[in-house]
Formats: C-alpha cells, sequence, structure tokens
C-alpha cells in the first residue's frame, strides 16, 4: 500500500489521475475505521490534508463555497448564517473529537444514505465541484447520489467543494436517534423555504438507498404556504405535509430501525421542521415589514 | 514508510510504518506511549484523544502518515515541569484522583485530554468555569463503563473553578 501526500491541488488531481484506486482521505472517520476493520485494503492512500484550498471558503458569486476539506467543528463556528441547515446538521454529528476531523467533503464521498449533511445540501439545492486533470465540473446535488453509496463522481475525480446558494428563508434540520451525541441517524429530514422563488427544498436521511427528496411534498407546500403573510399553514396542510414527506421515503428495516418507525419519524419530523420554519418566516416577515 | 513529527514537543521517528497504520497505533506499539488507549478503534469511545495541532482527535481514526511534521500531545504530555524542574500533575489530572473520577482507568488519558480542551477554551480562555450543558457536550464523544460519569462531572467543575481562579480547591 502506498501512502500519497500531495501538497497542492494540482498534485492531488495528477495523483487521483494516475493512481484511481487510490482512496482519498481527509478526516479520515470513515477511511479509518475499514482499515482498522480490515475492510477494505486499497493500493493507496491518498492524504488530502495537506492542500489548503481544501479548507477554505467565501463567497463565490451567488454562493457560498465550501473547500469539501472544511470539517463541522468550522462550519458550526463559522457558517450558521450562510448555511442554517448544514450548520445545524453539523451539530448533531458524532462527538467533538469527531467533529474536529470529519468533513462535509468526506460525507460526500462516502455517500452514506444516514449521512447527515446530505438532507441541508439537497434541501438548498446545492452543488458539487468536481476536479480531475481533465477539468472542473459542477453537478446539481439532485444528480450526484446515483445508487447505494454510489455517486457522480469518477474514479479520476476529487470532490473540490459544495457550492451552497445564499439561504432566501428559514431552514431547519432535524434526526432521530438513541441519545443526543454518537449517533448515525434513524431518520433525518432537512428543509429549506425560498421566500424569493417561493418554492420549497426537502431532503431525507436513512430512509431509502440514496438521500432522497420529497418532491410531491415540496409542491404541495409551495401551492399551500402563505408566502406573503406565512400564516401557520392550517392543520390539514401539515399534516398532509408530513404524510407526503414520508411517503417520499424508502425505507427500511435494519438495526438501527424499522421501516415504518422510520415513515412515521419523517413525518413527525417534516411538521416540527414546517412548524419551525413558518414561525421563523412569519418573524422575517414582520422584521422587514 | 518512517514518519517523522513531534510528540510532547519532543521529535520522533517511526520506521516501517504500514501506510494504513493510525496514530494510535504509532504512539502505543512504536514509541512506547500506551497513555492513549486502544478502546474500539472507531472513534466512538474516545479512550484514544489526543491533541493534533491543538486540536482534539480520535488517534485511532488519523492515519499516521498524515501526522508527519505535525505536532501531537497525549496524555503523557499534560504534566508539566514545575520551577523545581518536578514534573506534577496537571490541574485537571489532580482534579480527577480528587473527586474519585477513575475507576478501572482505560477511560480516563482521553477524558483527561478532552477536559483539557475543554478548560483551554473556558476556563483558561477568562471564559469562567463551564456550565453542565457545556461539559456534557464537550465530553459527549468519551465513553466510560465503570463511574456513571458524576465523579467525573465533579472533577472537570473542580478543575475549571481552579483554573478559573474562582476556589481554592476542595471537591465540589
Ligand atoms: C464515531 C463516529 C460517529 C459518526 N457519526 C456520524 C454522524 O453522526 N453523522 C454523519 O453524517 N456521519 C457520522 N460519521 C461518519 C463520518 O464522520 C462522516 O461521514 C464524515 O463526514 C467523513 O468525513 P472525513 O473527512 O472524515 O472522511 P474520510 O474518512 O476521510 O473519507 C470518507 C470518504 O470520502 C472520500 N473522500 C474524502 N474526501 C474526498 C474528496 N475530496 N474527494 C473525493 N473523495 C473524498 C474517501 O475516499 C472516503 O470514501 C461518524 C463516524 C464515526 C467514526
Ligand atoms: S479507540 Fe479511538 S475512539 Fe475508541
Ligand atoms: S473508569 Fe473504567 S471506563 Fe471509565
Amino acid at each position: 500500500m502506498d501512502f500519497l501526500s500531495p501538497s497542492t491541488w494540482e498534485e492531488a488531481l495528477a495523483a487521483k489521475s494516475e493512481h484511481p484506486d487510490a482512496v482519498p482521505i481527509m478526516g479520515g472517520t470513515d477511511v479509518m475505521v475499514e482499515l482498522n476493520f480490515d475492510r477494505r485494503r486499497p493500493p493507496a492512500l491518498l492524504d488530502l490534508t495537506r492542500v489548503p484550498e481544501l479548507t477554505a471558503w467565501g463567497p463565490d458569486g451567488p454562493h457560498l463555497r465550501l473547500g469539501a476539506g472544511v470539517c463541522y467543528t468550522d462550519v458550526i463556528a463559522h457558517l450558521g448564517d450562510r448555511a442554517p441547515a448544514l450548520a445545524q446538521a453539523s451539530r448533531s454529528v458524532a462527538s467533538p473529537q469527531i467533529r474536529n476531523r470529519g468533513t462535509v467533503g468526506g460525507n460526500l464521498g462516502g455517500a452514506s444514505p444516514a449521512g447527515d449533511a446530505h438532507p441541508p445540501l439537497l434541501a438548498t439545492g446545492a452543488e458539487v465541484e468536481l476536479a480531475s486533470v481533465r477539468g472542473v465540473r459542477r453537478v446539481p446535488i439532485r444528480e450526484f447520489y446515483v445508487g447505494f453509496r454510489q455517486t457522480a463522481r469518477r474514479p479520476d475525480e476529487l470532490i473540490a467543494a459544495v457550492l451552497l446558494p445564499a439561504p432566501r428563508g428559514p431552514q431547519a434540520f432535524s434526526k432521530i436517534g438513541p441519545r443526543n451525541a454518537m449517533v448515525i441517524s434513524v431518520a433525518s429530514f432537512a428543509l429549506a423555504l425560498d421566500g424569493d422563488a417561493r418554492t420549497v427544498g426537502t431532503g431525507i436521511g436513512s430512509a431509502g438507498p440514496t438521500p432522497l427528496r420529497a418532491p410531491d411534498a415540496e409542491r404541495f407546500l409551495a401551492e399551500r404556504f402563505d408566502w406573503d403573510g406565512g400564516t401557520p399553514p392550517a392543520p390539514a396542510d401539515v399534516h398532509k405535509f408530513g404524510e407526503l414527506v414520508a411517503e417520499a421515503a424508502r425505507p427500511i428495516d435494519d438495526v438501527r430501525g424499522s421501516a415504518a418507525y422510520r415513515r412515521r419519524s419523517l413525518a413527525v419530523m417534516a411538521r416540527r421542521a414546517l412548524a419551525w420554519t413558518a414561525t421563523d418566516y412569519r418573524e422575517g416577515t414582520a422584521r422587514c415589514a | 514508510m518512517r514518519v517523522t513529527f513531534e510528540v510532547n514537543g519532543e521529535p520522533v521517528t517511526a520506521d516501517d510504518v504500514w501506510p494504513g497504520e493510525s496514530l494510535l497505533y504509532v504512539l502505543r506499539e512504536r514509541l512506547g506511549l500506551p497513555g492513549s488507549k486502544n478502546a474500539c478503534e472507531q472513534g466512538e469511545c474516545g479512550s484514544c484523544t489526543v491533541y493534533l495541532d491543538g486540536v482534539t482527535a480520535c488517534a485511532c481514526l488519523v492515519a499516521a502518515g498524515q501526522c508527519a511534521g505535525r505536532s501531537v500531545r497525549t496524555v503523557e504530555g499534560l504534566a508539566e515541569a514545575g520551577p523545581d524542574g518536578e514534573r506534577r500533575l496537571a490541574a485537571v489530572q489532580e482534579a480527577f484522583v480528587e473527586a474519585g473520577a477513575v475507576q478501572c482507568g482505560f477511560c480516563t488519558p482521553g477524558l483527561l485530554v478532552q477536559a483539557d480542551d475543554l478548560l483551554e477554551r473556558t476556563a483558561r480562555a477568562g471564559r469562567g468555569v463551564p456550565g453542565d450543558p457545556e461539559i456534557r457536550e464537550a465530553l459527549a464523544g468519551n465513553l466510560c463503563r465503570c463511574t456513571g460519569y458524576e465523579k467525573i462531572l465533579d472533577a472537570v467543575r473542580l478543575a475549571a473553578a481552579r483554573e478559573a481562579g474562582t476556589t481554592e480547591g476542595g471537591a465540589a
């Protein structure tokens, strides 16, 4: 096994192109578990922790550009305003030690359906920037997850960054698990209201082979929501929204929970997220008026 | 491969390191520093917590090669030499002893490092004694199967109070 340790982005891309089998490692919080337990013996590790660009963030046109190597601790400390749902999800990840190392790019690289970054990225319509020696491309997050732990990333590509649209309304994330820390979610849900476009974004985690959206729920709420005043949605509409989110899930029974429990908890989380965001929206509208 | 880095202020070199080897393995098996414990090798227990470039991490999840040229501080590096040159337990270590926060001791090294980090960000930074929710949050990734955590919380409160200069001591 080789240990490749590029110190620039160009070197990293060249290394990945030369060794497409090399496994990138950033925080190592997924990769090292696989190595420690002999689940994986890649021909090489490609250490990305010395590439400075990956840990940077900043504005990029209308987007916030978040380097693939930004750890959860930094998202929480610095990006709560610019990426509220992602920051909320980051707060729920594992423990301080894991959040100090684990990254959003690593979450995308592994693409576990339980990854906490996915629902917020789906709900907010993020893009993933993929790069190789052949060039750079941006893939809408909705096209990024192509199967169970499979993504649109090609073998010679690395994840460079995530591009997040500026929030144009309230966002919320919630997650179900046995305790408040150190929990891989049983099910998770993110909601983003876009008050300018008058659209709704959703993201569902741990309830299907890939992270999912709930397009019917998004359309339903976009039509029913009081975008002018943000009056609390009618109880029947709240209920319906929850049902549509639950119906969009494709959960299975596994060690963390049953399919039925996941659907039920998704309906509950969706209703709560709607209540929270509607309140925030109303208060925001009141402040602007 | 050979990995050279700094541990507790001293330059160290480890030879014949397998590229997939963890920092924890290198510390314990190659550098003779068994303070950091190996209880799960999957980030769940926190007993291997060390500082890597000043930030706490689970040493079992850091590839040794990622540490080349970097600086690591382990539980062995918490005790510091006093004016007479004698090494003394750090305040947080004293507090664990006094509060009875150690039973089998397996979780202790990780808890000490993580608690030290909390004190660095609070009591020593002039932010006063952290409240219980903040202590619990800081230690959420450190499992203890013996103490039931109460004495550990006592120890951290005691160390924080001493470091913030709000008490002269005595178990909380
Ligand atoms: C104890 C514990 C608790 C956890 N709890 C949670 C939790 O609550 N929520 C959650 O979502 N996750 C959790 N995880 C999983 C893990 O921490 C996250 O998935 C994290 O985001 C991984 O980031 P990393 O930088 O450590 O990834 P790494 O382990 O370095 O890499 C993960 C994957 O991404 C690939 N990769 C990394 N960077 C790139 C890149 N730039 N380009 C292409 N591929 C790349 C790697 O090859 C690998 O396949 C937990 C893990 C542990 C050990
Ligand atoms: S041994 Fe590293 S977290 Fe348990
Ligand atoms: S004292 Fe035994 S695990 Fe904590």
